[in-house]
C-alpha cells in the first residue's frame, strides 16, 4: 500500500500532508530516539506483524491506531499540535524464542487521556487497534501509569491495611470459601453453608460469579439468610466475619439497590463481576468508599483474553487497571490450584496488587518500574482447586496478605463443612506459626501439617482425602525472557 | 465458647517458649511489641486496655515476656493479647496479633435479633461480660 518509498519520518510538511496513504513510520509514529517523559503513559505490546510488515512499521501502526491516526493522511492534523498528540513507538525487541513476535514500546502523552477514567484509557490503548489488519495478533503485556495519572484515580475503596483493621485480623492470610453448588440452592440452604463455613473458622464466604438473582433464589432472600449466618457465626466465635454479597445485575440502578440493601443489613463487603465493565466497577468503588464497604471483584470473563500469549491483554494489566478503578479484592491466581498460573507470572501480578513500588523485573513480566503514588493496596485472592495440604506452598508463593479460598476444599470435607473450615484454619495457623519460628516451611511443611493432624481430626481427614491432588499442567501464560534481551 | 480472634486461636495454647519465638520474629522485623488486656473481647472492641505503651525501644524478647508475666499477675483471668506495630510508610498498623491468656470461663456473646421492616433483622452482639458490673480497675 506504499505510495511513497522509504522508511523514515517525512519532515517536509508539504510532502507529509499530500493526500494519500503513508506508512505509519513516515507519518511520525516511530521515534526511536524518543526519551519517555515521567508524565507519559507507557505500554508494551507483543506484536505479530503480518508477513512483509516490518516490526518498526507494525509498532508505529499500533502507536498510530491507539492514538491519533487514521488509515490515510488528513489535512486536519495541521490544525493541531499533532506531533505532541501522536503516540510514539520508541523501541522494538524480538521476543526471545518466538520468531515473528516483537515487544513494541509505545509512549502516550498524559494529555491523551481523561482523568480518572479507565474507560477512556482503554478506549485508546485497546480500542480499535486489536482488530488491526497489518497485525496477525497483538497482546498488551504491561503498562507504566505515571503517578500524575494515577493520582486522578480513587484507588481501592478500603485497601489491605484498613480491611485488616476492620476485620481485626492481622499476621496471617484470610480464609474464604465460595458457596457450592454455585447454582440451585434456596436462600435458606445457602445461608446454612455460609454459617457452617464461618463458624468452622473461615473469615469470609463468597457468592460465585454467576449467582445474582435467579428463580431458585432471589437476591433479597440470599442476603437475608447470609447475614443471619454471618452474625450467628460472629456471636459464636467472637471474630469479625463477612460474606461477599454479589450485587452484579443488569443495570447500575439495580446494583446500587442491592448494595444499599447489603449495607443496611450490616454486611461489610459486596462483590461485583469483571463483566459489568470498567465504568460500572469505578462507580461501585466510589459507592464502597462512601459507604465503608469492602469491594470484592471476581474476574469473570478474563480468561477469554488473558490466557493466550499471542493475543489479548495480560492479567498484570487488568490487575493494574482494577487497582486504579478501586476494587479491594481481586482473584489473582494460586500457582498450585486448578486454574492457570505460572509462579513467575503470578508473582508479578501479586506485586502489582500489593506493592507501593513495583520494580521492573522481566522474569516476572514487569517491563517498567511502577510507582503506585500511595494508592491503597489491593488484596489478591487465591481461589480454585486448593486444599489444606498445600498450605506451606501457598504461604511461600503468595505471602501473608492474601485471601485463600477453599470452596471444594471446605464444603467437600468428609466430616462436614465446619470440619472442612477448621482443617483449613488449623493448617494455616500452624504453618504461619512455624514460619515465624524460623522453620523451613517449604521443606518441612508436610511434616508440620502431619504433626498438627495428630491432634486435629478434621485436618487429618482433609489431608487423607486430598493428599494426592495436584494440577500439574503446563501454563500457557509464561514469561518470555532471556537474561540479556537485545534491543533492535 | 472459645474466642478465636488472633493468629493462633485454633492451636493449643502457646507455651511461653512459643510466645517468645513469635515475639522474636516481630522484633527481628523491627516491629514494636505491645501487650493489651480486656474482659470484653467483643469482635469490634478495638481498644483493649494497654499494658503500657508499645515497647518501641525494647529489642529483647525476654523483656516482653517479663511484661507479659507482670500483666498476667494482675489480669490472669482476662484476655491478654500480644500485638506488633509496624510504623513503615504504607502500613502503619498492626502486623501480628494473638491471644496469650484467657479467662478460666469464656462467657461469650449473645446475638440479639431485632425484627424490623420487611423481613430485615438488626443484629447486635452483646458481650456477656458487659452485663455485669465491672470489677474495679477492669480493662473495659
Amino acid at each position: 500500500m506504499d505510495t511513497v518509498p522509504g522508511n523514515a519520518k517525512i519532515t517536509d510538511m508539504k510532502e507529509r500532508y499530500r493526500s494519500g496513504v503513508l506508512k505509519y513510520v513516515q507519518m511520525g509514529y516511530w521515534v526511536p530516539d524518543y526519551e519517555p517523559k515521567d508524565t507519559d503513559i507507557l505500554a508494551v505490546f507483543r506484536i505479530t506483524p503480518q508477513d512483509g510488515v516490518d516490526p518498526e512499521e507494525a509498532a508505529a501502526a499500533v502507536a498510530g491506531e491507539s492514538s491519533t491516526a487514521t488509515w490515510t493522511v488528513v489535512w486536519t492534523d495541521r490544525l493541531t499540535d499533532s506531533e505532541y498528540y501522536r503516540a510514539k513507538a520508541y523501541r522494538v525487541d524480538p521476543v526471545p524464542g518466538s520468531p515473528g513476535q516483537y515487544f513494541a514500546y509505545i509512549a502516550y502523552d498524559l494529555d491523551l487521556f481523561e482523568e480518572g477514567s479507565i474507560a477512556n484509557l482503554t478506549a485508546s490503548i485497546i480500542g480499535n487497534v486489536f482488530g488491526f489488519k497489518p497485525l496477525k495478533a497483538l497482546r498488551l503485556e504491561d503498562m507504566r501509569i505515571s503517578p500524575h495519572y494515577l493520582k486522578t484515580f480513587q484507588g481501592p475503596a478500603t485497601g489491605i491495611v484498613v480491611e485488616r483493621e476492620r476485620m481485626n485480623n492481622f499476621g496471617r492470610p484470610l480464609l474464604g470459601a465460595t458457596m457450592k453448588p454455585k447454582l440451585g440452592l434456596s436462600g435458606r440452604n445457602y445461608g446454612r453453608v455460609v454459617y457452617e463455613a464461618l463458624k468452622g473458622g473461615l473469615d469470609f464466604t463468597k457468592d460465585d460469579e454467576n449467582i445474582n438473582s435467579q428463580p431458585f433464589m432471589h437476591w433479597r432472600d440470599r442476603y437475608l439468610y447470609c447475614m443471619e449466618g454471618v452474625n450467628k457465626a460472629m456471636a459464636e466465635t467472637g471474630e469479625v466475619k463477612g460474606t461477599y454479597l454479589n450485587v452484579t445485575a443488569g443495570t447500575m440502578e439495580e446494583m446500587y439497590a442491592r448494595a444499599e440493601f447489603a449495607r443496611d443489613l450490616g454486611s461489610i463487603v459486596i462483590m461485583i463481576d469483571l463483566v459489568i465493565g470498567y465504568t460500572a466497577i469505578q462507580s461501585m468503588a466510589k459507592w464502597c468508599r462512601a459507604n465503608d464497604m469492602i469491594l470484592h471483584l471476581h474476574r469473570a470473563g478474563h480468561g477469554t483474553y488473558t490466557r493466550q500469549k499471542s493475543h489479548g491483554i495480560s492479567f498484570r494489566v487488568i490487575a493494574k487497571w482494577m487497582r486504579m478503578a478501586g476494587v479491594d479484592h481481586i482473584h489473582a491466581g494460586t500457582v498450585v490450584g486448578k486454574l492457570e498460573g505460572d509462579p513467575s507470572v503470578i508473582s508479578g501480578i501479586y506485586d502489582t496488587c500489593r506493592e507501593g513500588f513495583v520494580k521492573k523485573d522481566l522474569t516476572h513480566g514487569i517491563f517498567f518500574d511502577q510507582p503506585w503514588a500511595s494508592l491503597k493496596q489491593m488484596m489478591p485472592v487465591a481461589s480454585g482447586g486448593i486444599h489444606a495440604g498445600q498450605m506451606h506452598q501457598l504461604l511461600t508463593y503468595l505471602g501473608e496478605d492474601v485471601i485463600l479460598q477453599f470452596g471444594g476444599g471446605t464444603i467437600g470435607h468428609p466430616d462436614g463443612i465446619q470440619a472442612g473450615a477448621t482443617a483449613n484454619r488449623v493448617a494455616l495457623e500452624v504453618i504461619v506459626k512455624a514460619r515465624n519460628e524460623g522453620r523451613d516451611i517449604w521443606n518441612e511443611g508436610p511434616q508440620i501439617l502431619a504433626e498438627a493432624a495428630r491432634w486435629c481430626r478434621p485436618l487429618r481427614a482433609a489431608l487423607d482425602t486430598w493428599k494426592d491432588v495436584t494440577f500439574n499442567y503446563a501454563s500457557t501464560d509464561t514469561v518470555d525472557f532471556v537474561a540479556t534481551p537485545t534491543a533492535s | 465458647m472459645k474466642v478465636t480472634q488472633g493468629q493462633f486461636s485454633f492451636l493449643p495454647d502457646l507455651t511461653d517458649a512459643e510466645i517468645s519465638k513469635q515475639v522474636e520474629y516481630a522484633l527481628d522485623k523491627g516491629y514494636a511489641v505491645a501487650i493489651e488486656y480486656t474482659q470484653d473481647p467483643h469482635p469490634r472492641n478495638a481498644y483493649w486496655s494497654m499494658w503500657g505503651n508499645p515497647m518501641f525501644d525494647l529489642r529483647d524478647p525476654a523483656g516482653v515476656m517479663q511484661e507479659l508475666k507482670a500483666c498476667r499477675t494482675e489480669h490472669g483471668d482476662e484476655y491478654i493479647k500480644i500485638l506488633a506495630f509496624d510504623s513503615k510508610k504504607g502500613w502503619e498498623s498492626v502486623r501480628l496479633s494473638f491471644i496469650v491468656n484467657r479467662p478460666k470461663f469464656e462467657p461469650g456473646f449473645e446475638l440479639v435479633r431485632q425484627e424490623t421492616v420487611g423481613r430485615q433483622i438488626r443484629y447486635t452482639l452483646r458481650s456477656h461480660t458487659t452485663f455485669r458490673a465491672p470489677a474495679p480497675d477492669a480493662g473495659f
